[in-house]
């Protein structure tokens, strides 16, 4: 049963991932950085239900197998489906969004799975960003920082995602859209959450192809 | 063997002398340089031979299965390259169901026109009822900002990347008196000629190019890789004329125009990345850029050449 489902698993990995492809022709700038088994926690930009997919899809599989996106458990854990996708396909670290209920700690959660050598993708903005800016980080990429300071947080800048299914439509239009990952950055010694969650966010933002205009 | 496999092997057999020979040129271009860095031109030229390979084979593929393969991998290229094109233009969200209708409605629709052959459809489909019906579907979300600029946009991207790239197929349903059942080998004869003369323009270029023709647009075309390029590619139409039904004059003459209208495909394709700011159309094809990079000399050429061989060939 179990080899069964694991098999299902990865055929609907498989479907995901070539859908993706198909309606996006995903393709990822490695600038800065170089694909790497080691422990990373990469953190992105959030526009899409579909973000934690693309990047996904644009890892070499062997990485992505160790990769671990960290997702909203009262929205993956609401149908039979949901889980299943959310638990065997994308190995997800479900984690709950609601303080006073929750019975286990989030941050605890992902430290788990980077000591079980996982590296994680986590959306730092916290919620579907529907506005033309970025929002403020949330400060739980401080807390993993500062109890893991060996792993490499990877800032990932994921375009265009968000033309092709804007909140509230259910059809995917293809446009070409690009996952544009950037030199790691650690938390530097004295530095404070505020500076550091800047820091971070000016490093996600800095990936963006209007990073240059915005300058001018 | 019938006389159109032997044409048809025969022509593949040649593309792979001339690739074999191409991948031996750049494996020692590339062993001989000397220094730590990789020159990118080697590089660059090397990766296009490669993607040569890969592009030759999956032609090849589609045309041992005949009408359903060319038309199939003709659709999927229209596809990729009506993403790349609407990439870059300023489609909103209102424009989302527009842009539905083009992907899954008007271009499979397009294409199946193509597929049954139904000449009086696929060749007003696009200009008159996509044309008409597109604008009435942006116009009900009621988003007026941009709206001539959106909708133009989108017409112009149904017209370049699914009409002009549909008539590529739809040489399979002319009928030449003569020439039954090898229409595939139009295709060839036409993809050959506007692919030869721009890698031809590209060798000439980088051989011989001094002067550029049109600085503000291309910077690498060049005055002498024009003319040597469209002048060989008409050489190279002209004697391929054997597996087509023009004679040799005919032949060189068709390629000459189809060289020409690549030549000013590209320019005009050029013209919009410039406007746009992009350099490449895509990424998706290693060392060329984007399907439309490849392709945009067939779009320009494909239609003429399709309503030329219509008009003085077909009955």
């Amino acid at each position: 049963m179990n080899s069964l489902l694991a098999f299902a698993a990865k055929i609907t990995g498989f479907s995901i991932i070539s859908f993706s492809r198909f309606i996006t022709a995903v393709f990822a700038n490695w600038d800065g950085v170089r694909p790497s088994r080691r422990r990373r926690i990469y953190f992105a930009n959030h526009v899409s239900n579909g973000d934690f997919i693309l990047l996904w899809t644009v890892l070499p599989p062997p990485i992505r197998k160790l990769t671990r996106p960290v997702a909203a458990a009262d929205y993956w854990l609401t149908s039979k489906l949901k889980a299943f996708i959310g638990r065997n396909v994308f190995n997800a670290v479900l984690i709950d969004r609601n303080r006073d209920t929750r019975v286990l700690d989030p941050i605890e959660q992902m430290l788990e799975a980077l000591d079980n050598d996982n590296s994680l993708i986590i959306f730092p903005e916290g919620q579907r960003n529907t506005t033309d800016q970025m929002l403020p980080f949330k400060p739980g990429i401080f807390h993993l920082a500062e109890k893991r300071p060996d792993v490499e947080l990877v800032p990932v800048w994921i375009e265009n995602l968000n033309r092709v299914l804007p909140k509230g439509e259910i059809i995917p239009i293809p446009f070409a859209c690009s996952v544009t990952f950037g030199a790691p950055i650690h938390l530097q010694d004295g530095e404070d959450k505020q500076t550091f969650l800047k820091r971070a966010e000016k490093c996600v933002l800095n990936l963006s192809p209007d990073a240059g205009k915005n300058h001018d | 063997m019938t006389e159109y496999q032997t044409n048809l092997l025969t022509l593949f057999g040649g593309l792979a002398v001339v690739l074999i020979i191409a991948s031996t040129i750049g494996y020692m271009l590339a062993r001989k340089q000397t220094g730590s860095e990789p020159n990118p031109v080697i590089e660059n030229l090397n990766a296009r031979i490669n993607a040569w390979w890969v592009m030759i084979g999956v032609i090849g593929l589609a045309f041992i299965w005949g009408r359903p393969g060319v038309v199939i991998l003709f659709g999927l290229l229209s596809f990729a390259a009506l993403r790349e094109f609407v990439s870059l233009t300023n489609t909103r969200r209102a424009d989302h169901l527009v842009l539905a209708m083009a992907f899954y409605v008007v271009l499979p629709l397009q294409f199946y026109f193509i597929w049954i052959g139904w000449y009086g459809m696929f060749s007003i489909f696009i200009p008159v009822y996509a044309y008409l019906f597109m604008p009435i579907l942006a116009v009900l979300r009621g988003e007026t900002r941009n709206f001539l600029i959106r909708i133009a946009e989108v017409q112009w991207a149904l017209m370049i990347t699914v009409y002009c790239v549909s008539h590529v197929p739809a040489l399979l349903s002319l009928q030449i008196p003569g020439f039954e059942g090898q229409n595939i080998l139009l295709i060839a004869f036409l993809v050959l000629v506007v692919q030869s003369s721009d890698v031809l323009q590209y060798i000439w270029g980088k051989l011989a190019g001094k002067r550029k023709i049109a600085p503000k647009l291309s910077p690498s075309k060049t005055v002498e890789g024009f003319v040597g390029g469209v002048l060989s590619a008409t050489l190279v139409g002209a004697s391929l004329w054997w597996m087509t039904p023009f004679n040799f004059w005919q032949a060189g003459l068709l390629a000459f125009i189809i060289a020409l209208l690549g030549f000013f495909g590209g320019l005009v394709m050029s013209a919009i990345k410039r406007d746009r700011g992009v350099k490449d159309w895509g990424q998706m094809i290693a060392g060329h850029g984007g399907f439309i990079d490849r392709l945009d000399s067939v779009i320009f050429s494909a239609p003429i050449f399709f309503h030329i061989v219509r008009y003085f060939w077909t009955v």
